[in-house]
């Protein structure tokens, strides 16, 4: 994993006194609200509902097991003993006061943390692929280029009053696990005909209330212009993106309206400019921080054998685990979406201050040091041993981390809705609780297979509804709480957008309609086809006939 | 006009009125342009031989146009003033200078302490913004 040097340390303690000073400047009322807003949004700090709310950054997605540790000691020291992974790989406290919020960026910084650039007009947190370095399917490891990008995208004062947020996904593997190209910026790192590595720029994708799926703009970035073009594509945004209405200032509506050629002959030239202006690192900078991310020490005689005798465990290690890029080793997904219990499910991507740190000692057990937060709220340990995964389950089912549903109906992403955001129309969290518990009977999860489910409390779509096999997406209708029902959205490498069904439910009736779907997907099921497949052979008009019929 | 409350250069402050953009074309004599949001700085390009001053006007600290239009200008060669104008609050200081901004005159006078501490914020720099500021990547391999 990375790890700061004096130069990187010295920019987040920079960043805590800042923002220590800013607030105070704030609570003395010397600064005010409105100039304070787009400051504290740059520090992560959102005012919802009921308090402020905190997003720490979890570049690319990766802990160790020291930062794990520690967002579960803030979760009980300034918050009520949880918090919530979200869809971007980061992490979210509900329930923070102002005047803390500078001393939990200073604990965060005394782990190599940050809140930098989570929320606000300007370049967020870059999220990658959760298998990176673990996966046999990648080319390499992509988390090296996030980092770089991450340090370039740090306090870049050229985009730091954008029109709109904008955020970078970086993969390097043909799976897509980061829903890649429906982002501002999706990077692809491929290798091009002569055997070099570089990166192929997918630009103007994104969800929210025109989602859009990302154009490829170049095929082939070189690694050593990796960010002059970068910056070039920020550049024309910065300059050309509309401001004159915040739901059409995202760079896809930009795109979409220069077109992409279009686009792309502009950035192009910037980039032409950009190249003589010695903007861009030197490689040596890239081979720096690739350094911190070669293979952990595996054990090369590790057996891959599994007793799979313990029923319960057998069905655990088929649904959570993937397979490693080392013989013997297996990736591990720890769900956050526990099934109902004594009738209530959980909160999708809620854990626990107990069950953080539970995972942060796993991972040290267990996984080199090393944890993932997933785009889908989940958590992955990436490195462990086959031999250690039976150890490893009951430790997770002693701390109710056992769930064994990955990627099924009940693996459910929702936003955290009207409970909290000031943003939301509708709830998202008890429609999730509410099909968690229709479909909580294993066997009737195991029949369905593999259903991507996605919950948005609002057309801002934080809960990826656009990209759900079943999408669901909550407005408000004369003041009472709808949902409408998406069908065929997919965010993986044959990225599709979902349709709406028609007219919307109620919170018993969307529960009800999802289950009309998923009877529709099993009565015309063929062979191995998951939900999406039958879904894309014979069409929307037969779910609609069953679900309004 | 808005007093220039912070300058780093040593030459004397130029009083020359800014034209528009659009007038600055058409007239031959003019020193001194404003630049709105809006305005493609690439324009003043042929120029830049006889400006003296470019004010690049913020009417809003959340709209960063402006930004690019530093840069760019400081990118093609452009060494006269360069001053920022407009909603600029303690904040945006640090920004506006690493983007190429050698004169400040903000709307509100700001807090002279407040703003020095503002200017200090960053004791390195990830990029290169053409301020003549080592980014960090410079120092870690010695460039």
């Amino acid at each position: 994993m990375y790890a700061y040097d004096q130069y990187d340390q010295q920019m987040v303690d920079a960043r805590v006194a800042e923002f220590r000073d800013q607030t105070r400047r704030r609570l003395e009322g010397t600064l005010s609200e409105d100039k304070f807003r787009p400051l504290r949004l740059q520090n992560g700090l959102y005012l919802q509902l009921h308090a402020y709310m905190l997003r720490v950054a979890v570049p690319y997605g990766t802990l160790s097991a020291a930062q794990m540790r520690m967002l579960g000691d803030i979760a009980d020291k300034y918050d009520r003993g949880y918090g919530h992974f979200t869809t971007r790989q980061n992490i979210q406290y509900n329930w923070i006061k102002l005047e803390d919020a500078p001393d939990i960026l200073a604990d965060l910084a005394s782990v190599e943390m940050h809140a930098i650039q989570t929320s606000g007009n300007c370049i967020r947190n870059i999220s990658a692929d959760q298998y990176a370095g673990a996966t046999p399917d990648e080319l390499i490891d992509p988390r090296p280029y996030a980092e770089l990008l991450r340090q370039w995208s740090s306090f870049h004062p050229e985009f730091l009053a954008l029109p709109r947020k904008f955020k970078i996904c970086v993969i390097a593997s043909d799976t897509d696990r980061a829903a890649m190209r429906l982002h501002d910026i999706g990077i692809q790192i491929v290798k091009n005909e002569a055997g070099e590595i570089g990166c192929a720029f997918y630009v103007g994708g994104g969800m929210g209330r025109t989602p859009m799926i990302a154009p490829l703009i170049r095929d082939f970035v070189p690694l050593d212009q990796l960010i002059t073009y970068s910056e070039a594509c920020l550049r024309v945004y910065n300059r050309y993106g509309r401001r004159d209405n915040k739901y059409k200032a995202r760079i896809k509506i930009l795109v979409h309206e220069l077109g992409k050629d279009e686009y792309a002959r502009q950035v192009e030239e910037e980039f032409a400019h950009l190249q003589t202006q010695g903007i861009e690192p030197p490689i040596a900078e890239l081979e720096r921080i690739k350094a911190h991310f070669t293979d952990p020490a595996f054990n090369t005689a590790a057996s891959d054998e599994i007793d799979l005798s313990n029923a319960d465990f057998a069905r655990w290690v088929r649904a959570n685990t993937a397979p490693h890029k080392a013989a013997g080793y297996a990736i591990v997904n720890i769900s956050l979406k526990p099934l109902p219990r004594e009738g209530v499910a959980g909160i999708p991507g809620d854990a626990t201050a107990d069950q953080i740190r539970t995972m942060a000692d796993l991972a040290l057990a267990y996984s080199f040091d090393e944890l993932r937060v997933t785009h889908t709220q989940n958590i992955v340990l990436p490195h462990v041993k086959k031999a250690d995964l039976f150890a490893l389950w009951q430790a997770l089912v002693a701390a109710d981390l056992a769930t064994a549903n990955l990627d099924a109906i009940t693996d459910i992403i929702a936003c955290p809705g009207l409970d909290y955001c000031s943003l939301a129309n509708a709830r998202s969290i008890p429609v999730a609780q509410k099909i968690s518990e229709r479909f909580a009977d294993a066997g009737k999860s195991d029949a369905i297979g593999e259903l991507k489910l996605k919950i948005s409390g609002c057309i801002n779509a934080c809960g990826h509804h656009h990209a759900g096999h079943i999408g669901i997406l909550g407005v408000d209708r004369k003041g009472t709480e709808n949902y409408q029902l998406l069908l065929g959205g997919c965010e993986g490498a044959d990225t599709s957008l979902g349709q709406i069904t028609g007219p919307g439910f109620n919170e018993d009736g969307i529960v009800d309609a999802v289950e009309k779907a998923t009877d529709v997907y099993l009565a015309n099921k063929q062979g191995e086809e998951r939900f999406l497949d039958t879904y894309r052979r014979i069409g929307m008009a037969p779910f609609k006939e069953a679900i309004y019929g | 006009m808005v007093e220039v409350q912070f300058r780093f250069r040593d030459d004397e402050v130029v009083a020359d009125p800014a034209v528009t953009v659009d007038a600055f074309g058409e007239q031959t004599n003019a020193a001194a342009v404003r630049i709105e949001p809006g305005d493609d700085a690439r324009a003043l390009l042929p120029h830049l031989e006889r400006l003296k001053l470019v004010e690049v006007n913020f009417p809003a600290f959340t709209d960063g146009r402006g930004y690019s239009s530093a840069r760019i200008l400081r990118e093609a060669g452009y060494a006269g003033e360069l001053r920022a104008v407009g909603d600029i609050g303690v904040d945006q200081l640090s920004h506006l200078k690493r983007c190429g901004f050698d004169a400040i005159a903000p709307e509100v006078e700001l807090d002279p302490a407040e703003a020095e501490t503002a200017f200090a914020v960053w004791p390195q720099v990830y990029q290169a913004t053409g301020d003549n500021r080592k980014p960090i990547w410079a120092l870690r391999h010695g460039k």
